[in-house]
């Protein structure tokens, strides 16, 4: 018997309320930090709008991976994230990825998420040298960053929202 | 059933540890997600069949020579670690993170001196596991004790339960990390046998490769479980000892010459 309870629905149509907000208008510029890596690239990991959404589950899973089974260069991956959004600083080094205004903060001060990865990993590319350096073999065309890049429909696609809708039905 | 020593049942152990995973193969649950590699990165899981330990041969180790302990600290973002403002030498000495540090043992009748490289121990019935509220503090199938940060709570049993003195406690904020060694405030760290070095598949370590680039070759790394490697090899051919072998701890640390 599918009956939910006042707060679950309330949960729901707040996250439905961020989630169409996100999506239109106000910033519809997408957020891939001038300068970066990211910006020279036509896609991410996966489609934005996965990112987007799943990028933390992402993280979380292949941590466990790394860290208890040893399993390294995995898909999803938080330094690859670091080398690819840090923006340059100017002076030939990179900014801190989760300074003010910069990739994570941008996205995570909006929706007030506190960000504790970066107590302990490194926010900075690491000096980089010719074996790191990765080309992009996707070709999905889906734009990096966060937000929608203009001229991307602000809508969910049909299947998205009910994707969406079963995930917050389901806790 | 009685115990008459301080060895933990291993029967027991060995029941939970299959049934445990008897149960996880069986409920793959839907949405779990499964591990993708990067194409062309590599992938590769650790495996049991290996298991990574030291030999130190304490009368190669010099008296004066800290090319072991510079190159860890170097090596895992160690030296990153500032000292925090008007601290006393002593507190700092106390607290600062150390993987490896030199004890020197001393004959009291003769007077002979003798140097220890000591670092986590990388126990088989690791004590500092058996406590971990959390189980953040864990042993790798390869044999590498270490710290999951990520579900370390900064409690310090495993610091307490240690024989070894081996693990250290980050009191402040870190500014600067390396990839490789990540740190934060209020997380348990030791040495975990340069596991980033052994997962991309180097078989050095970085005291190791000091060591050696010294002139010394006191510390050997090596698979414990491979009897062709120069660490089994040496073991087979030099009495070898572990620290508090009463402990039955079985360490994958060992010392020659002590
Ligand atoms: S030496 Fe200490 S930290 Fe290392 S495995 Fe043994 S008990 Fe744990
Ligand atoms: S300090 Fe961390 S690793 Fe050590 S016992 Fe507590 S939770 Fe476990």
């Amino acid at each position: 018997m599918p009956r939910s309870t006042g707060i679950k629905r309330f949960a729901g149509m707040l996250m439905a309320g961020l989630f169409a907000t996100l999506a239109t208008s106000a910033q519809s510029d997408s957020v891939v930090t001038p300068g970066s890596k990211a910006a020279g690239m036509d896609t991410c990991v996966a489609p934005t709008a996965e990112m987007r959404r799943y990028h933390m589950e992402y993280l979380k899973h292949d941590r466990v991976e790394t860290v208890r089974q040893g399993v390294r260069g995995l898909k999803n991956s938080l330094a690859d994230c670091v080398d690819c959004h840090a923006a340059k600083d100017g002076n030939g080094g990179y900014l801190s990825i989760n300074a003010d205004g910069q990739f994570c903060d941008r996205c995570h001060n909006y929706m007030a998420v506190t960000l504790a990865c970066f107590q302990c990993h490194r926010k900075t590319p690491a000096d980089q040298d010719a074996s790191s350096a990765k080309t992009s073999t996707g070709n999905q065309g889906h734009a990096f960053g966060l937000l929608l890049d203009r001229g991307e429909s602000a809508a969910l696609t049909a299947e998205e929202r009910a994707q969406f809708q079963a995930l917050v039905r389901e806790e | 059933m009685s115990n008459k020593d301080d060895r933990p049942d291993m029967k027991r152990r060995e029941f939970i540890g299959k049934t445990v995973l008897a149960a996880g193969a069986a409920s793959v649950a839907p949405g779990v997600l499964l591990t993708v590699a990067k194409a062309g990165g590599e992938s590769r899981g650790v495996s049991s069949d290996v298991r990574y330990g030291l030999l130190i041969d304490t009368n190669k180790c010099a008296d004066d020579c800290t090319a072991c302990v510079d190159a860890c600290n170097r090596e895992n973002g160690i030296d990153l670690v500032e000292r925090p403002k008007g601290q006393s030498d002593d507190d700092w000495n106390a607290q600062r993170p150390q993987w490896i540090r030199k004890v020197q043992l001393k004959d009291k009748q003769t007077g002979e001196i003798t140097n220890l490289p000591m670092m986590c121990q990388h126990c088989e019935f690791p004590p500092c596991v058996d406590v971990c509220p959390t189980g953040a503090s864990f042993k790798r199938a390869d044999g590498i004790v270490m710290v999951d940060r990520h579900t370390c709570i900064g409690c310090r049993y495993c610091m307490m339960a240690c024989p070894y003195k081996a693990r250290s406690f980050i009191h402040q904020n870190v500014a600067q990390q390396l990839v490789n060694a990540p740190r934060g405030k209020g997380c348990v760290e030791s040495c975990n046998l340069c596991v980033h070095r052994i997962d991309a598949g180097d078989m050095t370590t970085a005291c190791q490769e000091a060591c050696e680039k010294d002139g010394h070759q006191a510390i050997v790394f090596g698979d414990l479980k491979d009897p062709d490697s120069k660490l089994a090899k040496l073991l087979k051919t030099k009495s070898s000892r572990q620290i508090r072998a009463d402990l039955e701890l079985n360490t994958g640390v060992r010392y020659t010459n002590v």
